[in-house]
């Protein structure tokens, strides 16, 4: 079905890569229509033929013929003819609703916007400005990357306004998003076209469709090597940057979750109301939902086997995923807010997740959601240390590493001898939290405030002030009684929420100048909308 | 950014300040502005239409359907409501903003205190919205809205001619201190 548009788009997909970033409209991979809809649609008028087939037939002749096969009744009314007719008239409109719809779904990138454009009778037209663009999302589901296609995704800030490429060649997505991130970084040079052996390569994975057996393979070893290749060009990232999970560690902090806890509860009072001797109706509710599990810790392990995370010089990349791949790109200066947590079962291993809130949601399913708002599922310290280079360039110091590892595993309580830098919670606190009081502390250094709490799920929350869009200080009856308060440092929708639950009432007011002055002056100070020009617009701070 | 790199309470305890309360405030210098005394109608008719309707609904299950429940729901609303009404004024009159120079300062309450900074270069947008009753007394309430929920700050009871010049006034600021979100 897709064989007439693969040889319509040739042209444009041998083109250099330059070409897509010159602020004419481009069309998308031809088989778009197809991966975006048509799959379903064709396994959905499959469904409905084996299913209703023989209601067709005694719709249509009106008769009593549940038994036979309606290729056979037609043949035995000698209406061959008509069905092939059919069938031939339903292929050509759904191939020219493909086609135009191919057609009308155009995009282009100039130097200040990404612009798509789609539809039939209903025109859609969705700009982002570069400048905005909270994260590049490179992805690749399981059935685009088997035809060599991927979906590029520029995330801006707000619910839905992101701007999806879907679907582009595999290799043109890659290049267009290194375009779209140095566009977006404020570089205006010129840029080579690709390597020269790129197109070539693609031209040949092109023309290997329609043409011989032996084009067939190449095509086929293409998408192979594609298949196999990993989600980082070695030459975006600085080797020493990238940080790998063992899948062997990954596994076990899949299985070391809460949702494992949860499990074996359910296990334990699935096997005592056995015991107990109750009906069997408790088996028949309970054992679905224990085999789902299987296919949740499926799916978390696939999702996340193969996770990578690297400092290029546009952002952080982070890439994972064992079928469908996907690779997010975060500029500089778009994450607000970083958690670096330890559940409880993870202690003994000394595990530890950072998970990050962005103003930009990936759209899509929820899994998604979640996978991007991991930088980290499951390191060491030192992995923590690295990935927390990568988010927070600049702070990495002697004294921010002793800020990290005291804010990770330190207290009040514990290490007296040694300088805590966090100011802590009092002694009092330990009304309100019995356990946690003694890690519940906060600080700030250069441009960074950091939370330290919880015991059960020791967390450490780093927030950049540049990013930060308030502060609040709270307090109700019970904490005026204990000379306490509450705070909260407020960033963006997202699984982190920096609030520190109990602190002294005059380190609140400390925390609230320090927090909103340090709020302005970083923002004044920060750059990275364009973070690839050394020298600061002047017009922002001084207009 | 404050200068000293760290705490100064490191490693120490918090030793209070000269004249610390157990109160949190501000040892802001400038005047709180106040909302328009007017609000507390506001607050009022608010209160007393929530209560009728949440004790009219209870009276008709206790009466018609003889649920004893709801009678007692029915109380404790009532109850909450009158408590309300008689602490209204003093709440209204906690409310205060603040325009300092690079940031918005927003409080309120008086059991639960509240205090709010947003700077300026963080709005997304402002709200005016006039519900029926602030709309008859002449009132508007201003939101300030950032980019996170949370952190919006809603300055309710302003006279409507102070809401919309508050408005100018706070885009003019937040144009002046663009920050790329």
């Amino acid at each position: 079905m897709n064989e007439e548009p693969v040889a319509r788009a040739r042209p444009h997909l041998a083109a250099p890569r330059t070409d897509l970033t010159d602020g004419e409209w481009h069309r998308l991979h031809p088989a778009t229509p197809l991966l975006r809809g048509g799959i379903f649609m064709v396994a959905i008028i499959g469904f409905i033929i084996a299913n209703l087939r023989e209601r067709l037939i005694d719709l249509f002749i009106g008769e009593e013929n549940y038994g036979g096969d309606p290729i056979d009744t037609i043949y035995e009314r000698g209406a061959t003819g008509w069905a092939l007719l059919i069938i031939a008239g339903v292929l050509l409109v759904i191939l020219v609703v493909f086609y135009l719809s191919w057609r009308t779904h155009t995009f282009r990138v100039t130097g200040e916007i990404v612009e798509v454009r789609s539809g039939l009778i209903f025109r859609s037209n969705r700009k982002a400005r570069l400048d905005r663009v909270q994260g590049v999302n490179l992805t690749r589901p399981l059935i685009p990357r088997l035809f060599g296609a991927a979906r590029l995704e520029i995330t801006v800030a707000g619910q839905d306004g992101n701007v999806q490429l879907a679907y582009l060649g595999s290799k043109h997505a890659d290049d267009l998003r290194r375009d779209i991130l140095h566009l977006a970084s404020g570089l205006r040079q010129a840029k080579q076209p690709a390597a020269p052996d790129a197109p070539v390569d693609q031209a040949s994975a092109v023309d290997g469709l329609p043409a011989a057996h032996s084009a067939l393979g190449d095509f086929a070893s293409a998408r192979f090597q594609e298949f196999r290749a990993p989600e980082l060009d070695p030459d975006a990232a600085w080797p020493d940057s990238v940080v790998r999970i063992l899948p062997r560690r990954l596994i076990g902090s899949v299985v070391l979750s809460g949702f494992t806890v949860f499990l074996l509860l359910a296990g334990i009072g699935l096997i005592i109301s056995v015991v107990a001797g109750s009906s069997g109706w408790v088996l028949v509710a309970v054992l679905p939902g224990l085999i789902g599990s299987v296919g949740y810790y499926f799916s978390r392990i696939t999702k996340t086997l193969r996770f990578s995370i690297a400092g290029t010089p546009d952002g952080v990349r982070v890439g994972y995923g064992l079928l469908s791949t996907s690779s997010q790109t975060l500029p500089p200066g778009r994450i607000h807010a970083i958690e670096v947590s330890q559940p409880i079962l993870w202690r003994r291993f000394g595990w530890w997740q950072i998970s990050i809130n962005t103003a930009g949601q990936a759209s899509g399913r929820s899994s998604t959601a979640v996978t991007g708002t991991t930088l980290l599922p499951v390191g060491t310290l030192a992995d923590v240390e690295k990935v927390l280079q990568l988010a927070l360039p600049g702070f990495d110091t002697d004294t921010h590493r002793a800020l990290i590892e005291n804010g990770m595993l330190g207290g009040r309580k514990r290490d007296a001898g040694v300088a805590d830098f966090y100011s802590n919670a009092p002694a009092r606190a330990v009304w309100l939290r019995p356990f946690s009081w003694w890690r519940t502390g906060w600080a700030v250094s250069g441009s960074v405030a950091l939370i330290r709490r919880g015991v059960l799920s020791r967390d450490l929350i780093l927030v950049p002030l540049a990013r930060m869009q308030g502060v609040r200080i709270s307090q109700g009856a019970i904490r005026r009684r204990l000379r306490l308060a509450s705070a909260a440092l407020h960033t963006v929708a997202g699984p982190v929420t920096a609030s520190l639950s109990v602190i002294d009432v005059d380190e609140a007011l400390v925390l609230f100048e320090w927090m909103s002055t340090g709020a302005v002056r970083s923002a004044l100070a920060d750059t990275s909308h364009h973070w690839s020009r050394t020298t600061p617009p002047t017009q922002k701070a001084t207009q | 950014m404050p200068d000293r790199e760290l705490n100064p309470s490191a490693g120490q305890q918090a030793e209070p300040a000269p004249e610390s309360s157990d109160r949190l405030e501000l040892a802001e210098t400038g005047e709180w502005k106040r909302v328009s005394p007017k609000y507390v109608v506001v607050e009022i008719v608010g209160t007393i239409v929530n209560a009728v309707v949440v004790c009219g609904a209870a009276a008709l299950l206790w009466l018609l359907l003889d649920q004893t429940w709801a009678m007692w729901v029915g109380i404790v609303v009532l109850a909450v409501s009158i408590i309300n009404l008689v602490f209204e004024p003093r709440r209204v009159r906690s409310i205060g903003y603040l325009l300092r120079a690079d940031d918005l300062l927003f409080r309120r309450g008086i059991l639960f205190q509240r205090f709010v900074a947003v700077p300026y270069g963080r709005m997304q947008l402002i709200d005016i919205t006039r519900g029926p009753v602030a709309r008859w007394l002449g009132l508007a309430d201003l939101k300030f809205v950032t980019a996170a929920a949370s952190a919006s700050v809603s300055i309710p009871g302003l006279a409507e001619a102070d809401a919309e010049s508050l408005r100018d006034r706070l885009v003019e600021l937040a144009e002046s201190r663009r920050a790329g979100l």
